[in-house]
């Protein structure tokens, strides 16, 4: 599903360096990774996600080496094969829980917004205990409501991978459980394959396999942003 | 594009007061200057229009202004007055038909125009219901005072005192309605035309009381000298003019000196109107002779002037509008970078995003410039009335 090869990232401003030479994660595997702050964690998302590209090496992701693909192929390609969930939910204030479930259809054009996505929306805010919540605006809502929704986004476009970055980082101890569950559950119904960048070192039991990240970078100052 | 349009719907509702208080900033800077222009062009071209269709007006030294609004508009205050002699000086010199005016008094605010039945002629005022005052006391009223007043054809209007703490002056006069025009969309409407007599009688140089003969009247007899008696204030003066009494209605003194605030001069032909000019040209002549149509472009020379400062007064503003809420908006693509960055992390095409953006402050804009057009549309169906009312009124 993934595979990384002989890669090099380094950010603009800073001596923050990711080096991988190789990584590889099967389809359908659950996967946690675990590492200090400042390892690079999040940028190995970003890199398979095609969200940022390497100076060097190869990301191929579900057969496609995204790596070499220009940016707006890399946008086309993430929103229907990546889903992605941010520590902070990242919702839209202004928009309701459907609307915000809904947002990927609405921001590339080629997404379709029909009647199946609507039912298919409205079923996994249902599955995760949010569907009498669909009104609602987003401020409106717990924090575990709100990164119920966030994994309703990442999970609309029934992606074959599904990043989430944190997930649980801002969620009590009973939410994180459930967030946790949820992200479990939907990945093992649609067989898709979840990478979770993680702190919470008492859930790593619930993944198939850990990598460490001490192992791939270097950095004499400065995190990466 | 029907999705990226309901986000920014969704985002131009969720912060209504931001929205609304940029459409009414664009509102403002559109409409201002385009109402302005609109405003002042229509007030002059209806001030202008009525002026033009006026060839001469003659009065007493003062304000051409003061003496073209009192005669063209019945606004502004009564000019300084001339003698009726004036009217028959027109008259008889054969140049031009005499219509004479007395505008001084008003009827519950409207104004009350003493004039003669030449009046209607010239100005083309035709009658929608009874007819034309025949007799003293008699009046005719505009479409719009017949409607503000509710009066009709056997109605009655009341002069207003000028003053209601003169104990001296006239009584108010009970003038019987004899007719009402037909609408004519100019200050005639607003008017109650009487016979300059009947105005006369309101200012009591004519007037009418119980027969100092009679004995009935003897207690208000001060004193008899032949012809003439003297009687105090106790004797009756009758307030409306009736088939009865009509007959006790007197002038007193040279009718030739009885006042005009205006005489309205048709020349027969230009050259007579050129000729009639010439002879009120003199430095020492009391009288002025003016083209209404000179002295209202004066005064629209200074509205212009005035208005072409304010338009660029109001241009001035308007950039630093346009630049502040230009501002406005580049701050809060810099509070909403977040959202930006997740929505373009998740997929979303840079156009989609673009479009969002543009969308919503397309709309902030075209939603100010659509309230813009229809209240400069307002404007230009009732400005010029409003115009009237706050300028002249």
């Amino acid at each position: 599903m993934i595979s990384i090869e002989d890669l090099r990232f380094r950010y603009a401003k800073g001596e923050f360096a990711l080096d991988i030479p190789a990584l590889a994660i099967e389809r359908g595997e659950r996967v946690a990774v675990i590492g200090p702050s400042g390892s690079g964690k999040t940028t190995l998302l970003h890199l398979i996600a095609g969200i940022r590209t390497p100076q060097r090496g190869r990301v191929v992701t579900g057969g496609v080496e995204v790596s070499g693909l220009d940016g707006s192929k890399r946008r086309d390609f993430r929103i229907g094969n990546v889903g992605l969930v941010f520590q902070e939910f990242e919702l839209l204030e202004y928009l309701s829980v459907l609307d915000n479930i809904l947002l990927p259809y609405r921001i590339n054009g080629s997404m379709k917004l029909d009647r199946e996505v609507r039912r298919r929306a409205v079923r996994l805010a249902e599955e995760v205990g949010i569907g009498d919540k669909l009104g609602r605006l987003s401020v409106q809502l717990s924090q575990g409501e709100r990164q119920r929704v966030a994994v309703c986004r990442a999970l609309i476009a029934e992606p074959g991978l599904l990043l989430a970055d944190e997930p649980t980082g801002n969620l009590d101890p009973a939410n994180k459980g459930r967030v946790l569950d949820i992200l479990i559950s939907s990945t093992e119904a649609s067989g898709a394959t979840l990478v979770t960048v993680t702190h919470d070192y008492d859930l790593l039991d619930r993944f198939e396999r850990v990598i460490d990240f001490k192992d791939f970078y270097s950095a004499d100052a400065g995190e990466p942003s | 594009m029907k999705d990226v349009l309901y986000l920014a719907w969704r985002y131009l509702a969720h912060h209504r007061i931001k929205t609304a208080i940029l459409v009414i900033s664009i509102t403002l800077i559109v409409y201002l200057p385009a109402g302005l222009n609109v405003l002042v062009n229509r007030s002059a071209a209806q001030l202008t229009a009525r002026a033009n269709r006026t060839p001469l007006l003659l009065g007493a030294q003062g304000s051409s202004l003061e003496l073209v609004l009192n005669s063209l508009y019945f606004e502004s205050d009564a000019p300084e007055l001339l003698s009726w002699a004036e009217a028959q000086r027109v008259a008889d010199s054969g140049l031009a038909e005499a219509i004479p005016l007395y505008v001084r008094f008003r009827a519950r605010g409207q104004p009350i125009v003493g004039t003669s039945l030449g009046y209607f002629d010239f100005r083309g005022l035709e009658l929608a219901a009874g007819r034309s005052m025949a007799i003293l006391g008699e009046c005719v009223v505009g479409a719009a005072t017949a409607e503000k007043l509710g009066v009709g054809p056997g109605d009655s209007v009341v002069s207003s005192p000028e003053s209601v703490f003169d104990l001296a002056g006239a009584y108010p006069l009970k003038m019987r309605v004899a007719g009402v025009l037909a609408p004519s969309y100019s200050p005639d409407d607003e008017a109650v035309f009487v016979d300059v007599k009947t105005a006369w009688v309101i200012e009591g140089l004519v007037h009418g009381h119980q027969d100092l003969a009679a004995p009935e009247a003897a207690s208000a007899v001060l004193d008899r000298q032949g012809d003439t008696i003297t009687a105090n204030a106790s004797v009756v003066q009758y307030n409306e003019i009736s088939e009865e009494n009509i007959d006790s209605f007197h002038f007193h003194g040279d009718l030739s000196g009885y006042p005009l605030t205006a005489v309205l001069a048709v020349p027969e032909s230009d050259k007579s109107g050129v000729i009639l000019m010439g002879r009120y040209e003199g430095e020492q002549e009391p009288i002025q002779i003016v083209r209404p149509i000179a002295v209202m472009d004066d005064l629209l020379d200074t509205v212009f002037t005035v208005h072409g400062f304010v338009v660029a007064a109001l241009g001035l503003v308007g950039v630093a509008t346009v630049a502040v809420a230009g501002l406005v908006f580049l701050l809060s693509l810099r509070l909403r970078r977040r959202e930006i960055e997740t929505m373009i992390k998740i997929g979303g095409s840079r156009a989609a995003v673009g479009s969002l953006l543009v969308s919503e402050m397309a709309a902030v804009l075209v939603l100010g410039t659509l309230l813009a057009g229809g209240l400069t549309l307002l404007t230009s169906r009732f400005g010029a009335v409003a115009i009237q009312t706050f300028l002249l009124g």
